[in-house]
């Protein structure tokens, strides 16, 4: 399988700042891949090489086995659906949609029928005549995509699409572009600082933290075997367990994550903790308890009687759930 | 005080009022009102033979306008001034772009200096400097003669129409005169246009297989239009109603404003010089128009 983007070792440093350093990463052909990471983790820097608005100070990127250094955005076939939308105020709908097949001088009837094609395909049939200003942000996002698609690129970039909608759209929207994505099978490359959509959405994900790529995997992987103390506590907030207590219990003295809803509370044994918050979530509780020498947060359902604050609860969970990473940083 | 305060607070609409009025009372009656009583002026005559001011209404003087000696005046002022206008873009979409784009922190404020700066001084002073400058016996001249480019400048002012004896009793003497003068006026306003213009925009076209070109075409220029038609109102109307700079710089040959001046003064035509000043007015309410209806304003 020939990989979509291939990058080797490309950084971008922007005098002293290394937005990107030394990064490698292989976005497979036809994957749903998410960058997330904090802002400022040098994702967006990472997705902006790819569209070729940026090129790095160093280092080789591929994109389906094509090198891409000099190459300008115009000539690469990837499309990107912008974080703000971008869409071209002097301009309606369907010109906004169609503007990419008038670029490549596809006539005025074909390239409308097109745009109308691909405002179908993002539910969006009959707005061609509005202006983008009289869109709504749903609206707006999903001409966004169609005028992206509308070109058929092999590359998707999507650069945190959903981030100015409110929840409930959002959610929608996950949903849509998951289908999108099974439908059109391109490769999509989508960048988020918001965890559960990249654990929601993507085959993979790859974790970026100050100008580098921490970890790459499955959402399960990342979840369940965060490599780094950095893993760990961006995705899901995990509780990370010191050395010397890991040690105590395993007797290997590593960092180790642990997740708050494998803490579960027991009549007896295990280790006796006392409950310093106690949030009702409704199906579940939030935890914060006090083991003397550490704090845990556990997450544990609301079926029997919620602890309250002050009392003494017994807490266990399998060692199997506890996870050894290999650095502590 | 306090009871004041509290009742515009209560009644913005009052507020707003007296905010306004100076300003309305400025605008409205003392400068827009004369300008009315000049245009009603326009449909007045003159009794050729006492010079007195007919006041029956007519539209004696109007055709009088269309006389070719006038009508010549019309043409040639309305040509400066679109040549002046089409050539300020040329020059000010560059410099414009590069202070909206790339100029950052010091070299902005130079940009600002720079172009700001031929508007501190006096406006005599700067055409008189240009008289200079493009003498015969000029720098202009001398730089030539350098550059054993004499023939050119020669072969050059021969040629008829934009030619003369020497640049600064050419049309081309008065056209660079007039360049230099208004282009801060088209500068300034195309630089805020182009300033509004976000980069993801350009980005978003170049994502979208526009080259650097086609991007100019089909999203900055649009986007710009209405930096370009405010600058053209500018250099436009200036050029249309200036009676100055074609009197020093120049073939002695009467611009509107000149004809303006002569006829409301020394000719005591006002009825004429009403007229001739109707006419800029009309032609950039016509220019305005038209580009409401190309959509340059779309985009506001």
């Amino acid at each position: 399988m020939t990989a979509a983007v291939l990058f080797s070792k490309v950084s971008r440093h922007y005098g002293l700042v290394k937005a990107l350093d030394e990064v490698d990463l292989e976005v497979l052909e036809g994957e749903f891949f998410a960058m997330l990471g904090p802002s400022g983790s040098g994702k967006t820097t990472c997705l902006r090489q790819i569209a070729g608005f940026d090129q790095p100070t160093a280092g080789h990127i591929e994109i389906f086995g094509e090198t891409a250094e000099g190459v300008p955005p115009f000539r690469r076939n990837v499309n990107t659906v912008f974080q703000d939308y971008a869409l071209f105020p002097h301009l309606n709908v369907l010109d906004n949609v169609a503007y990419g097949l008038m670029i490549r001088g596809i006539a005025k009837t074909e390239r409308y029928r097109s745009a109308e094609e691909a405002l179908d395909l993002v539910a969006l049939p009959g707005l061609g005549k509005r202006r983008a200003g009289e869109l709504s942000g749903g609206q707006r996002q999903r001409v966004a995509l169609a005028r992206a698609l509308v070109n058929k690129p092999r590359v998707l970039l999507l650069d945190e699409p959903l981030g100015a909608l409110d929840l409930k759209l959002r959610e929608q929207m996950q949903e849509e572009l998951k289908t999108l994505h099974r439908q059109l099978g391109i490769t999509f490359i989508f960048v988020t600082h918001d965890q559960n959509e990249a654990l929601s959405m993507a085959d993979r994900v790859a974790l970026f933290n100050e100008g580098r790529v921490v970890q790459v995997g499955t959402p399960q992987e990342i979840y369940r075997q965060p490599n780094s103390r950095f893993v760990a506590d961006f995705v899901g907030s995990s509780n990370v367990l010191p050395p010397d207590f890991v040690a105590s219990l395993v007797g290997s003295s590593r960092w180790a994550s642990l997740r708050p809803e494998s803490i579960r509370l027991t009549e007896s044994g295990g280790h006796e903790a006392s409950v310093v918050t106690s949030n009702f979530l409704g199906g579940s509780t939030r935890l914060a308890l006090d083991l003397g020498s550490l704090r845990l947060h556990a997450m544990v359902p609301s079926i029997s009687v919620v602890p309250v604050v002050g009392d003494k609860v017994h807490i266990d969970w399998n060692q199997g759930d506890m996870h050894l990473m290999e650095e502590g940083v | 005080m306090r009871r004041l305060a509290d009742t515009l607070w209560r009644h913005p609409r009052l507020l707003l009022l007296l905010m306004l009025a100076p300003p309305v009372l400025w605008l409205g009656v003392i400068y827009l009102g004369s300008l009315a009583a000049l245009l009603v002026q326009s449909f007045f005559s003159i009794d050729e033979f006492s010079g007195l001011i007919n006041y029956e209404f007519t539209l004696k003087t109007y055709r009088e306008l269309l006389i070719p000696a006038n009508l010549d005046i019309l043409v040639r002022t309305v040509s400066m001034a679109t040549a002046v206008t089409l050539a300020a873009i040329a020059v000010a979409f560059p410099i414009a772009f590069y202070a909206a784009r790339y100029a950052r922190g010091r070299w902005k404020a130079a940009f600002y200096i720079g172009v700001m700066l031929p508007l501190w001084s006096s406006y005599l002073v700067k055409i008189y400097a240009w008289k200079l400058v493009l003498a015969k016996e000029g720098i202009l001249n001398w730089l030539f003669a350098k550059l054993h480019l004499t023939w050119l400048l020669e072969a050059y002012l021969s040629l008829p129409l934009i030619g003369g004896n020497s640049l600064s009793v050419s049309y081309t003497g008065t056209f660079l005169v007039f360049l230099y003068v208004w282009l801060p006026f088209m500068i300034l306003p195309l630089q805020a246009a182009l300033e509004r213009v976000p980069v993801n925009l350009l980005e978003a076209s170049a994502d979208l297989g526009g080259s650097s070109r086609q991007t100019f075409r089909h999203v900055v220029l649009p986007l710009a239009l209405p930096g370009v038609i405010a600058g053209s109102i500018f250099t436009f109307s200036l050029t249309l109603g200036d009676y100055i700079i074609p009197q020093i710089i120049g073939s002695s040959r009467l611009f509107i404003g000149q004809a303006v001046y002569s006829h409301q003064g020394t000719a005591g035509n006002i009825p004429l010089a009403a007229a001739f000043a109707v006419v800029p007015i009309v032609i950039m309410g016509f220019y305005l128009w038209m580009a409401k209806r190309a959509g340059a304003f779309d985009a506001l």
